[in-house]
């Protein structure tokens, strides 16, 4: 089934708080490092507060957790027509207001930004606009799924 | 970390080859939530039309952008992130004959940006010669 370009504009209001943690920085960082050692400013407050930060910095693509959860309330939508068994995830984007760092309880607020028809897929661009729970902009996640046609 | 005033589009930024295998992949899931099975499971992958396990196209995202992270010294410079995600990362089982992947990451200079105090790092991604990441541009905030 195609997913519905009327579906485009649908929001979705801020959801479930999330909390960034020092541990789950400091596993997301091992787990990103490449075999490398983890940068310090992932895991040693001290050295994330020299570089003038509040507490440890979450990693570049950290809040993909944070959005992909978010998605899913248009994902997992009957209403939506995405059958995730054929998605495969085309492009990702985050654009940082200020670092993410641990303590800080997160929502996102989600808007499907469009829905296109191209050489038989559907394109699904979904963003998410991360804010703390007091409303303080933090970060802006763009990420377009392609449901590959039958 | 660089200085603006002292870069020049196209500029080494850095290289690294990064070795992946499984254990990385459930690593990776176990981090970020994301627990679909074609990143652990040949039987599913298989099913769905690959030649196999392929690793997730978000843990490429995350590896690749270390050699920027370690050129500027700040994960927090990283201002903007953002790729298409062009090819996949095929991850053979340990006991396979080619275990693992073998993901070939460097990075240059793309612009500058001075009013901004931006530099953008261009990253190139690829896999057994194939680019995995297309249009991979990190905007990194660096000092004048």
């Amino acid at each position: 089934m195609p997913v519905d370009a009327g579906q485009a504009g649908r929001t979705w209001p801020p959801g479930e708080p999330f909390e960034v943690t020092r541990a789950a920085i400091a596993a997301f960082a091992a787990a990103t490092a490449g075999g490398g050692p983890v940068h310090p400013a992932h895991t040693d407050p001290e050295v994330a507060r020299s570089l003038g930060h509040a507490d440890v910095v979450a990693p570049p693509t950290f809040l993909v957790g944070l959005a992909q959860s978010s998605d899913a309330r248009f994902v997992d939508d009957p209403a939506s027509g995405v059958d995730f068994s054929r998605v495969v995830h085309g492009e990702q984007r985050f654009t940082h207001h200020r670092p993410a760092v641990a303590g800080d309880r997160l929502v996102a607020a989600l808007t499907v930004e469009s829905v296109r028809r191209m050489a038989g897929n559907d394109l699904v661009t979904m963003r998410n606009d991360i804010t703390t729970t007091d409303g303080e902009s933090v970060c802006t996640s763009t990420s377009m799924l392609v449901v590959r046609g039958e | 970390m660089p200085k603006l005033s002292e870069l020049s589009v196209g500029d080494a930024v850095g290289s690294a080859t990064v070795h992946l295998t499984r254990a990385d992949l459930v690593r990776y899931a176990d981090a970020s939530g994301d627990q679909n099975p074609i990143h652990r499971s040949d039987e599913v992958a298989r099913s769905v039309g690959l030649s196999g396990v392929i690793a997730h196209g978000m843990l490429t995202m995350g590896v690749a952008v270390r050699v920027v992270v370690d050129w500027c010294g700040d994960p927090a410079a990283v201002v903007d992130y953002g790729t298409r995600f062009t090819g996949q990362v095929p991850v053979g089982a340990d006991d396979a004959p080619e275990p693992g992947a073998d993901l070939e990451v460097s990075a240059v200079v793309g612009a500058l940006d001075v009013e901004a105090g931006t530099a953008r790092v261009d990253i190139t991604a690829t896999c057994g010669g194939t680019r995995v990441l297309g249009r991979a541009r990190a905007v990194v905030r660096l000092p004048a």
